[in-house]
């Protein structure tokens, strides 16, 4: 039984940190490519911290600025002040 | 008092402050006639409170985010225009999907406007009724980007110049119009079931995802950046369509069947509809990113593997039918775009033969059933539209009373046999095209029985005329452009103009 | 990436779109606003009546007592669709966030009288629940109303009274260091305390207003035509008395609102009544019965807020009501 969380984004400059940050806090996490998008899925879990995202980005990230780089999610969404979080609960 | 301390509110609570603290229970008038519409369903709230925001923008960060959002798509819109962006897409060809999207699709981002500011003025809670105002406004948007962003393909190429009047009135549009005609008419849970849930969370990424991502790999940038940057809006209205759904689920166990119900009635009309799609992907993009088929194992069969699991602790199963659906993506898109071929006069996109590659292309794709089924047909017809008998078909064909495809798709484990059912109601006899819409007719007869069934209207002579030009006349058709084969038409000559000069240059 | 194509080549073939070349009387440009707006909405064979009021269809003339010849008479003034009316709206919200921020790192709250703050909280923090019952009505008329034009003015209206109701409701976590209670409090006034219940009763009665015409004349000429002048000016100027500035910057986002909902009101009103003296005598009818209904209501608050000098002040609001309903084209 599947139970993968996905999120794709778009595939830009405004993400790219975004992407990296997932990378670097999902080591489960699969970057797959498509033409203008990236779609990223995990087993269970994904989180997008803030933390992350500010270090790599060099400035304060609020985390409700993924909306602007979101194409598409799968999974139950916890939005905090510092972190996104995908989850299926199976 | 020696220092001023600063509280800095979570997100959490300043939302539910912000929001949810803004309601209050009326006394002058009785709450059941303020919000009439919000029980007929036979839903039960317990507790409006047990609504988890799905997502906690203020309008502050809304106007912040979303304006960013509209100025970096206008500039993208703008730049399109003055550079003439439509000479860089791979081929005319292409701009059939963008027809079929602006006549089919966009019209349903005005109807969910609509709908969503219907429910977002009936739920009684206070936090249903902002996440679906804020997604109206965002339909809205959605809405005009296409339309703007589509302005300057209707400068240069043919039908796309009568959108709305075509929306209303033409007979492959009504399977889209009536789709959206009935989420409309349906109680407030059941429209949000239908819209956020089915379609939203469920479908809209085979529509959004691997077609726009298409659109870039065609080179049209106009369509990637409205797509994507409408999908930007759409997890928030994903998490909103599950929201929703497990909302309804823990109130009260009474809700489940209802809500199974709504599942699979929606599931089965929403592929229905997507048929469109399947087609626009697997025939009208002249370079592919993914077949139907992969899509359809990516965003249903996976994504909506995990989702149904996550579900089934409230006792909910797969939609009713998903297998037959499966089954189907090996040959739904072979079988719609043959009904198109023979009806492309009556349409107002152009049809063709795929290239001896794209041919190659279906074949790897669909190792199953293109060649054994479908490849031989497509041969046979460019052999007759070669030898100048370029076929269509002059028999209106008959629709299904719920999702209004021409009765052309045939049982999945025989493709030789046309599929149909019927039901009756009242002494009549009403015929639909599966299983799935027979359960929902016969659930609700007197509502499908309405159905403005367009071929049923033609021969009523509602339509403009008896004949087949006066009808087409009736739905703003420029005739010989609009219409018919691609090849000769005028999209293919401009463009071939284009291409010389290109050369010569 | 560049085309070099003789431009000769590449001409237009046409315009704009059918509907509304149709609409400008010929294939020429047209603008965004034109394009968003015109003809969005479906106008015929509908497939199925509504399972909630099977008396009507999903768009409906016959929701009003107004007749229009053409539902797209009346255009937006503000030419506004959703990208130029977020733009708008962020830049309005930009200022008033470094207002926020201002009065918050300075603490000029405090600045104010006890009296005054107390008095504040009297006044416009009950207020939110005032602009959210407007956002209710807006977004039912957004969701009757025919034609885009006028529905996308309301809903853009609703959504801006959200914004509006959330300002305010910041304005009381200023003071009471965002611990909520001034806003609790601010609920048990709105519910029970008298000098609101005539507010509440005449927003109540609003939200089962039938005809949606008869609610957009009661809630944005006639309410609102009382609360932006009676809470933005005259009890702002009450308020320089003791050292009100801080309110006077926060009241600048809705000074501003009360202005521009003037411009596409006023607007509304002069072109349907324009139309025939049966609509003309139709809004005068709501304009009249629900100005003396808001008069009324928000009295008992304005001789709170102003005592003695609060009839003056509700008799100049009265007095610029009438003056735009007759320059509008109503009898009042």
């Amino acid at each position: 039984m599947s139970r993968t969380v996905s999120i794709t984004l778009q595939n830009n400059d405004d993400a790219r940190p975004i992407i990296d940050a997932i990378e670097k806090d999902n080591p489960k996490a699969t970057i797959n490519l498509y033409p203008a998008m990236v779609k990223i899925d995990c087993d269970g879990r994904l989180i997008v911290k803030q933390e992350t995202v500010e270090e790599l980005l060099g400035r304060e990230w609020d985390v409700q600025e993924l909306h602007l780089s979101i194409i598409s999610i799968a999974g139950n969404v916890d939005e905090e002040d510092d972190y996104f979080e995908l989850s299926w609960n199976i | 008092m020696a220092e001023k301390r600063k509280k800095k509110l979570g997100i959490k609570q300043r939302y539910s402050m912000l929001t949810r603290g803004l309601g209050w229970d009326t006394t002058y008038q009785p709450m059941d006639k303020v919000f009439p519409y919000d029980n007929y369903e036979g839903i039960i709230i317990h507790d409006w409170e047990g609504w988890e925001d799905p997502f906690r923008l203020t309008m502050d960060a809304y106007w912040k985010f979303q304006s960013e959002k509209e100025k970096k798509l206008y500039a993208v819109i703008d730049s399109f225009a003055q550079n003439n962006g439509h000479l860089g897409i791979t081929d005319a060809r292409y701009v059939n999907a963008i027809k079929l999207f602006l006549t089919g699709v966009s019209p349903l981002e005005y109807q969910a406007a609509r709908g969503f500011t219907h429910v977002g003025r009936q739920f009684r809670g206070v936090g249903p009724r902002v996440a679906c105002q804020m997604q109206a406004i965002d339909e809205l948007r959605h809405v005009q980007t296409q339309v703007h962003s589509m302005s300057h393909y209707n400068k240069y190429f043919d039908g796309l110049h009568s959108a709305p009047h075509m929306h209303d009135r033409v007979w492959y549009l009504s399977v889209p119009k009536s789709f959206f005609d009935d989420a409309r008419t349906a109680g407030p849970f059941e429209f949000l079931t239908s819209i956020s849930f089915a379609f939203e969370y469920v479908l809209t990424n085979l529509l959004f995802v691997p077609f726009m991502s298409g659109a870039a790999f065609n080179g049209d940038m106009a369509t990637v950046t409205f797509g994507f940057s409408a999908q930007s809006d759409e997890a928030r209205h994903m998490t909103l369509g599950l929201e929703v759904i497990k909302f309804m689920l823990e109130q009260d166990e009474r809700n489940i069947p209802i809500v199974q119900r709504w599942m699979d009635k929606w599931f089965w009309r929403g592929t229905r509809m997507l048929t469109l799609v399947a087609m626009m992907m697997d025939y009208m993009l002249p370079k592919r990113v993914m077949s139907w088929r992969e899509a359809w194992d990516i965003y249903f069969t996976e994504a909506g593997g995990a989702l149904f699991a996550d579900l089934a602790r409230y006792g909910i199963k797969p939609p009713k039918y998903a297998d037959i659906a499966t089954k189907e993506a090996e040959h739904l898109s072979h079988q719609a775009w043959h009904i198109f071929y023979n009806y492309t006069h009556a349409a107002a996109f152009h049809t063709w033969i795929p290239e001896k590659e794209e041919l190659d292309w279906l074949s790897e794709k669909y190792p199953n059933t293109f060649d054994k089924y479908y490849r031989p047909r497509l041969e046979y017809l460019d052999k007759e539209e070669k030898a100048g008998r370029r076929f269509y078909n002059d028999t209106l064909p008959m629709l299904c009373q719920v999702c209004q495809i021409p009765m052309g798709f045939t049982d999945m484990d025989d493709p030789t046999t046309i599929s149909f059912e019927v039901s009756e109601y009242k002494d009549d006899k009403y015929h639909t095209c599966s299983l799935g819409c027979k359960d929902i007719f016969d659930y609700e007869p007197e509502k499908y029985v309405q159905a403005w069934l367009p071929v049923h209207q033609i021969y009523q002579g509602n339509c403009g005329g008896a004949e087949v030009p006066d009808v087409l006349k009736w739905y703003n058709f420029n005739l010989g452009a609009d219409n018919m084969e691609y090849k000769g038409s005028p999209d293919q000559k401009l463009w071939d103009e284009w291409q010389a000069h290109r050369k010569k240059a | 990436m560049s085309f070099d194509i003789k431009t000769n080549v590449i001409q237009p073939r046409r315009h704009t779109y059918a509907h509304i070349a149709k609409r400008l009387g010929g294939d020429k440009p047209a603008t965004r606003y034109q394009e968003g707006t015109w003809d969005l909405q479906p106008t015929v064979n509908f497939h199925y009546r509504p399972t909630w009021n099977p008396e009507r269809e999903i768009y409906d003339k016959s929701l009003t007592a107004i007749k229009m010849e053409d539902w797209y008479s009346f255009n937006d003034p503000r030419q506004l669709y959703y990208g130029t009316y977020t733009m708008a709206r962020h830049k309005m919200m930009e200022a008033e966030e470094s207002h926020f921020k201002f009065i918050d790192k300075s603490n000029m709250m405090t600045l104010m009288d006890a009296e005054w703050q107390q008095m504040v909280r009297d006044f416009i923090l009950p207020l939110r629940h005032f602009e959210w019952g407007a956002n209710m009505n807006n977004c039912d008329c957004s969701d009757k109303a025919y034609g885009t034009a006028i529905s996308q003015v309301a809903l853009f209206a609703a959504m801006d009274r959200l914004g509006i109701a959330q300002i305010i409701s910041r304005v009381g976590l200023l003071l009471d260091d965002s611990t909520g209670k001034s806003l609790d409090q601010a609920k048990a006034d709105w519910l029970d305390s008298d000098r609101w219940q005539g507010v509440r009763k005449m927003l109540e009665d609003s939200f089962v207003v039938e005809d949606w015409f008869e609610l957009l004349v009661a809630q944005n000429l006639c309410m609102d035509g009382v609360v932006f002048p009676l809470f933005y000016q005259h009890f702002d100027e009450a308020g320089q008395a003791h050292g009100g500035s801080a309110m006077s910057m926060l009241n600048e986002f809705m000074q501003d609102w009360g202005k521009d909902e003037k411009r596409w009101m006023d607007h509304l009103l002069k072109v349907t009544a324009a139309e025939s003296a049966e609509n003309a005598a139709l809004l005068s009818g709501w304009a009249v019965k629900w100005t003396d209904l808001a008069i009324e209501a928000f009295t008992p608050i304005a001789h709170h807020v102003l005592g003695d000098k609060a009839d003056e002040a509700m008799t100049s609001i009265r007095t610029e009501i009438t003056q735009r309903a007759k320059k509008s084209g109503l009898e009042i």
